[in-house]
Parts: C-alpha cells; sequence; structure tokens
C-alpha cells in the first residue's frame, strides 16, 4: 500500500451518520459465532445442513428463503400471542435503550433493545401490517433482504436472552423472546452456531450437552468422591440411576466437567451425605442446561422431556436441580405445561424438615439453594463458616434464577450463613437489575472473546467497585455458564477476584460427621492457619 | 505565567473538551449515554473514560512517574482495546490531546511568549511518550485476550489427552506429553539397563 507519511496521520475517527436501516452488518473474522456443523443439523434432521461461514457472501440459502422466513414468521405470530403483541406494541420510550449490557459496553446501536427488536419488526410491518405495506419505510417497513438475514445472525447472537430489559419496559415487552423467535426463524434456513448446536444434538444422543457417556459421568462424580475422601476423610458412596430412590438430582453437565463448576459438585454430594438424604443420580438425564431453548420451542421440550421420563422411570417422589442458569428459566416458566402436569411425583417435601415447597407443587422440582437454605433455617447442617475467612465474597445473581424464577434471597442466606465476609453490589446491578456476565445464551464460545469482555463489563464494573472498597476477591454464582465465563472477564476487568459456586462455599463450610481435620478446601488447596499452610512457615 | 499554570486553570476545558472528543468516537446513541455521568454502574465506559483522562491529564501535569502514568492510563485502553476499534482509532485519542490544548489555549499561545513556546513543546513530548505507553498498554490487553482464546483450545487439547490415556507422569520432570506405550516405565527405559 502507497501511503504518504501525512495520510497516515489522516484519521477518520467518526462513526457513519446514516440511518440504522442503511448501515451493513460486519461479519468479519471475530465478529461472529463459528456456525453449526453439517453433522450436528443432519443428526437432528434440521434444515439446510451445509458448510459455510457467517464471512463468506454467499450463505447458500435455499433457492425459496424469503418465503420460507415469511411463512415461518407467519406461523409462529398465529401461534404466540404474545409474539404478535410484542411486534405491535412498542412505542419506542427508550427506556429499555441504555438498560442492555452489550449497548452499554459496545455502544452500537442495535444492540440497543429496541432497534435489536425493530431488526425483527421492520419485517413484521411489511409482511404483515397494511400501514407498513402501503408506507413502507416511512412506517419502519422494510424488505427483507439478504442483509437482513445477516443482519439478524448478527445482532440476536449479540443479545443473551437476559432480560434485563424486560424489567424496565413499560409494557413488559420481552425481547428474549423476541431474540427466540428471530433464532428460530433462521434456523429454518439453517443459520445457527456451533456451540449451541453440537451440545444440543450430544444432548439428543447422550442427554448432556458434552456427549460424556453414562459410564464416564460415573467415573467423574466417583473420582469426586476419591478428592472429597482425601479432604475430608469421609467416604461417599452416591448412587446411579437407582430406582426406588426418594429425590432424583440433576444438575448441568458443566458442574462434572469444568471448574471450577466440578467443586460445586462436590459440595452437593457433601451436603447429601450430611444429611443422609436418599437421593441418586441419573446418568441419562444428566445434564440439567437445555440449550433448545436457544433453539427452538420444540427443541427445548424435546431436551427437557428426559427429566421427568427419568423420574417416572426411576419411581422417585421429586426431583431437586442444582446451580443453573436457563435450565431454571426452562424448569419454572415452560416446563409444566411443556412436559407436565407430573402427577405421578409428590409436591416436594423435605424428608429432613418437612418443609413443603409450594412454590414448586406444579413442576415437582426445586431449586438446590432453597433447600439447603431450608435446612440451615432449621438447624439441621453443622457449619464452620470460618474455613472461607480468607474470602471476602460477593454473589452475583444469575440472569434466569433471579428474572425468571425470583431466586433472589435463599442463596445470599446460605452465604451469610457458610461465609463471614459478604458484601453486596450496588442495587442497580444487582437482584432483578442484575447485570448479565456477557455470555449466555449459547454465547459462551472463545471466538468472540472480545464482544464477551465489553459485553461483560457492567457486571465487572460493579464487581471492581466492591473489590476496591471491601477487597471483595470471589465472586459466588449459581449459574454453570457463569462458573464458566466469569473467570477470564474477572482476569480482564478485575483481576485479583475468583469465581466460585454457592455449594462450593457450603461444602467447604461444611462439618461432615465423623471427618478429619479440614487442611484444604475443596480445591485442595492449603486453608489459611491450617498445618500444611506455606504462609504459616 | 508559566505554562503549566495555564493548564491548570484551563484544566475542565480541556478535560471537557478530551472527554468530549473521545464520546465522538462513538455513535450518537451511545454519546448521549457515555456522556451521561449520573450513576457509573449504568455506564462504565462514560465513566471511566472520563475519570481516566481526568486522572492522566492531572498525572501529565504533575509530572508523575511512568508507573503511575501508566496505570492511570489502563482503564480507558482497556475498555478501547474491546470495543470494535482498529488500534489506530482505539489510542488516537491519546495525540489529540494535543489538539485540545491548543485550541483551548489559543489565545495565550498567540502571544508567541517564549517560554509559553517552550512549555507547550515540553509538554507535548510528554504526549509523545503516553502514545508509547498506551500502545503499550494496547498490546497487554490483547495479548491477555488472545492468551484466553489460546488458553481454552490448550486446555480443550489436554483434556482430550487425558481422556485418551496419552498422558503420564515423569519422576523428577513433571506432567508431560507422552504416549504410555513409549514411556511406560514412568519416563526411564529399563530395556537398556
Amino acid at each position: 500500500m502507497d501511503i504518504k507519511p501525512e495520510e497516515m496521520i489522516n484519521i477518520d475517527n467518526k462513526p457513519p451518520q446514516k440511518s440504522w436501516m442503511d448501515v451493513r452488518p460486519d461479519l468479519s473474522k471475530g465478529r461472529y459465532c463459528y456456525p453449526s456443523q453439517p453433522k450436528a443439523l443432519e443428526y437432528l434432521g434440521m434444515p439446510n445442513p451445509r458448510e459455510w461461514s457467517p464471512a463468506d457472501d454467499d450463505w447458500k440459502l435455499p433457492p425459496n428463503w424469503q418465503e420460507i422466513i415469511h411463512e415461518g414468521f407467519k406461523e409462529r405470530l398465529g401461534k404466540y400471542r404474545s409474539l404478535k403483541v410484542f411486534m405491535d406494541t412498542c412505542v419506542r420510550c427508550g427506556a429499555c435503550a441504555d438498560k442492555c449490557h452489550f449497548f452499554i459496553g459496545t455502544g452500537d446501536p442495535k444492540n440497543m433493545p429496541v432497534l435489536r427488536a425493530e431488526l425483527l419488526r421492520s419485517v413484521y410491518r411489511n409482511d404483515f401490517t397494511t400501514a407498513g405495506k402501503i408506507l413502507g419505510k416511512l412506517a419502519g417497513a422494510r424488505k427483507l433482504t439478504k442483509d437482513v438475514i445477516k443482519e439478524w445472525f448478527s445482532y440476536f447472537y449479540q443479545c443473551t436472552e437476559c432480560r434485563r430489559c424486560s424489567v424496565f419496559c413499560p409494557y413488559g415487552i420481552d425481547t428474549a423472546e423476541i431474540t427466540m423467535m428471530a433464532r428460530e426463524l433462521l434456523h429454518l434456513l439453517g443459520i445457527s452456531i456451533h456451540w449451541i448446536m453440537d451440545p444440543v444434538s450430544n444432548c439428543t444422543r447422550t442427554g448432556n450437552h458434552l456427549g460424556i457417556q453414562p459410564q464416564n459421568f460415573k467415573e467423574i462424580i466417583e473420582f469426586f468422591c476419591e478428592d472429597i475422601e482425601e479432604i475430608t476423610g469421609v467416604a461417599i458412596e452416591p448412587s446411579f440411576n437407582r430406582k426406588g430412590a426418594e429425590i432424583l438430582f440433576i444438575t448441568p453437565s458443566g458442574d462434572a466437567f469444568a471448574d471450577p463448576g466440578t467443586y460445586s459438585f462436590m459440595g452437593y454430594l457433601m451436603l447429601f451425605e450430611a444429611i443422609g438424604l436418599d437421593y441418586t443420580l441419573s446418568t441419562y438425564a444428566s445434564e440439567g442446561g437445555n440449550f433448545g431453548l436457544f433453539t427452538s420451542s420444540d427443541m427445548m421440550k424435546k431436551l427437557n422431556a428426559k427429566m421427568y421420563h427419568e423420574a417416572r422411570r426411576l419411581g422417585v417422589k421429586f426431583i431437586i436441580g442444582g446451580e443453573c442458569g436457563h435450565m431454571w428459566r426452562v424448569l419454572h416458566q415452560y416446563m409444566d405445561t411443556m412436559n407436565g402436569p407430573a402427577d405421578f411425583l409428590e409436591v416436594p417435601k423435605s424428608p429432613i424438615t418437612g418443609t413443603v415447597f409450594e412454590n414448586a407443587k406444579s413442576t415437582k422440582m426445586i431449586h438446590i439453594a432453597e433447600f439447603t437454605a431450608d435446612l440451615i433455617k432449621h438447624n439441621k447442617l453443622k457449619l464452620d463458616p470460618s474455613r472461607n475467612d480468607h474470602l471476602k465474597v460477593t454473589f452475583h445473581d444469575s440472569c434466569n434464577p433471579s428474572r425468571a424464577m425470583g431466586l433472589l434471597d435463599e442463596p445470599r442466606y446460605v452465604l451469610q450463613n457458610v461465609c463471614n465476609y459478604f458484601y453486596e453490589m450496588p442495587p442497580n446491578t444487582i437482584r432483578e437489575n442484575t447485570f448479565c456476565c456477557g455470555s449466555g445464551s449459547g454465547l459462551n464460545t472463545e471466538e468472540i472473546m472480545e464482544l464477551r469482555l465489553r459485553g461483560g463489563l457492567p457486571r465487572a464494573n460493579a464487581v471492581k467497585h466492591v473489590h476496591e472498597k471491601y477487597g471483595v476477591n470471589m465472586l459466588a454464582c449459581v449459574c454453570a455458564i457463569d462458573r464458566a465465563v466469569l473467570p477470564p472477564l474477572m482476569d480482564y476487568w478485575v483481576p485479583g477476584v475468583g469465581v466460585t459456586g454457592l455449594h462450593e462455599l457450603v461444602g467447604n463450610a461444611l462439618i461432615l460427621d465423623g471427618e478429619g481435620e479440614r487442611t484444604m478446601n475443596l480445591r485442595m488447596e492449603d486453608l489459611p492457619g491450617a498445618e500444611g499452610d506455606d504462609d504459616d512457615e | 505565567m508559566g505554562f503549566r499554570k495555564h493548564l491548570e486553570k484551563y484544566r475542565p476545558g480541556i478535560i471537557d473538551n478530551w472527554f468530549k472528543s473521545i464520546v465522538a468516537t462513538y455513535p450518537p446513541e451511545a454519546k448521549k449515554l457515555f456522556s451521561n455521568q449520573s450513576d457509573s454502574f449504568n455506564n462504565p465506559v462514560g465513566s471511566t473514560t472520563l475519570k481516566s483522562l481526568e486522572n492522566v491529564f492531572d498525572a501529565l501535569l504533575n509530572e508523575m512517574a511512568a508507573a503511575e502514568i501508566k496505570k492511570r492510563l489502563d482503564p480507558v485502553i482497556r475498555i478501547r482495546a474491546v470495543q470494535e476499534f482498529t488500534p489506530t482509532q482505539a489510542l488516537y485519542f491519546i495525540l489529540d490531546l494535543k489538539r485540545v490544548v491548543r485550541d483551548v489555549l489559543k489565545k495565550e499561545l498567540k502571544a508567541k511568549d517564549h517560554e509559553i513556546q517552550k512549555g507547550l513543546q515540553a509538554f507535548e513530548s510528554q504526549i509523545d511518550i503516553l502514545l508509547f505507553t498506551g500502545f503499550e498498554i494496547y498490546m497487554g490487553c490483547r495479548e491477555q485476550i488472545y492468551s484466553y482464546k489460546a488458553n481454552h483450545v490448550k486446555d480443550r487439547t489436554l483434556r482430550l489427552l487425558k481422556k485418551a490415556n496419552l498422558l503420564c507422569e515423569v519422576p523428577e520432570v513433571g506432567t508431560e506429553i507422552i504416549p504410555h506405550n513409549v514411556y511406560k516405565n514412568g519416563g526411564f527405559d529399563d530395556t537398556k539397563t
């Protein structure tokens, strides 16, 4: 390239001043998630499996792609009253605009929830409203072009379906559902991402996202038990696929496979041992997470069905679910009507405290945090919170447990009982107003690391505040995706803050009958002040 | 009055213009959000940027140590390093401080006072060095991001090797990626002895 020195400093630093409809999406490398493999789509019987890349000009769409989208849109407008309402009611008041972590972090206007929805709404107006058909662009309508499809792919995969914007919408428009619909439409053309479709395909085959076979799943858990025995001196032998157990326990497979989630799994096992719970793990329903939620309602239903199916097969009374994010949106908002009623199960009643969980009367499935909080409330656990004294903990409300099921106080109650130093982040960044980790809804993939880091900035910024003010060095959460994606987010924005699951802290504080003196935590790190601690020597 | 006294006097104007110029690199909708300083938790980009610029300007003014300047410049660059800017767009704001200062001190500079001109020159040299500091921070951020991506691939590979039983412990050496059938005896080939 022939550039003169004076041209080198001639920098155009200003963004383009065009109407949003005229700005084409940038899908150069690093700005998109890798597309799904044909193999996964073929396995699932989904349309248009092929090799392609979002960076290509030609996305190899089916010849009648416009008709497919139009018909798909029409079908969904008829099927879901909510979609029709969400398409019609927005008055563009802008209350949602500055609530999205992606807009706050990127400044890209198409990341304002109102405008992200307009990407779909503009086509809705063009195809399905009289005003749009007659007035076109004047009425905010536009024709469906291949660039629009590319734009949908770009921006509906820059939404984590966290629903923070919905909290502020005066009409209650659920942007997550708009994203879900847009992704469903894209799926009709074979446009999907690897990080979602591979887990979905694995889940269909083995019951979990990672494709772990039953014997491997069992091995992994047994390995945890060996570690627990080394740390506590107590041998634990959980049962697998045991018919007649009182309770079935299901957690995301991330807890079995990825640190630091694994330590929470050890925490669950220790908790159940401490109270002598009659429970079993399933090597088939070995996944709480459900990437079907990010695919289509049919796929979500299919992947979710195994929970009730396995509960019925094993003849348990009810189900306890582990620490997961979107799993709880599926369970709390859809499972009952999708795959219920689970009339073969009983209303969950804690066999230890006798508490009846009326809130789960219909689904028959409770969250482990509410189960544990109830145990603590009834003084059924022996705890030594001082074992967590080297930690100053704050709590990140994972989007789905907080906004989709209202699990706000139970994890806090548990935290306050298992550690002595707990500090809240500012009110507008927690509970219902919590900021997303920036990597939910299938975006936890490394090729879009920059997007994840800027999307996670508002969360990290609040953590930074408590890190600087109180010396917080541990971020607790109840979501497997959080546990996977928050460590790099913390390392980049707030170095010195670790990430833990709630039940890892429970496991560390819990005193098991017959245990030896603890010198290590569940990560096998020396406990401060304990024998063998290097710092003490 | 010396040049630095003028910088001190016009500090609010300089910071304000410098901040406005950096915010103008974002689309208009974002400009509105980033300029709103009422709640730093709802506006981490704008609040961090403003604070960082103020801190850097004060550090230059008081000729603080290089390490301190780097610490103060880090937050704004850390943000711009993950946004959709080219490296030039991300760092141009540093050089832009020269223009901002010349604009705000237009009247004073017109006087052609030798002391002031000398002061300006010295301050602009500080900005040149600031650019290199910025370059270091920017590259550090980018390398950090690449390391996350690389570690992800490394961890995945290690897991696969473990699963395929291709890892073994070699005494005195540690864990190496060595196929079992090559070093079955913990890394020591005893057929030779």
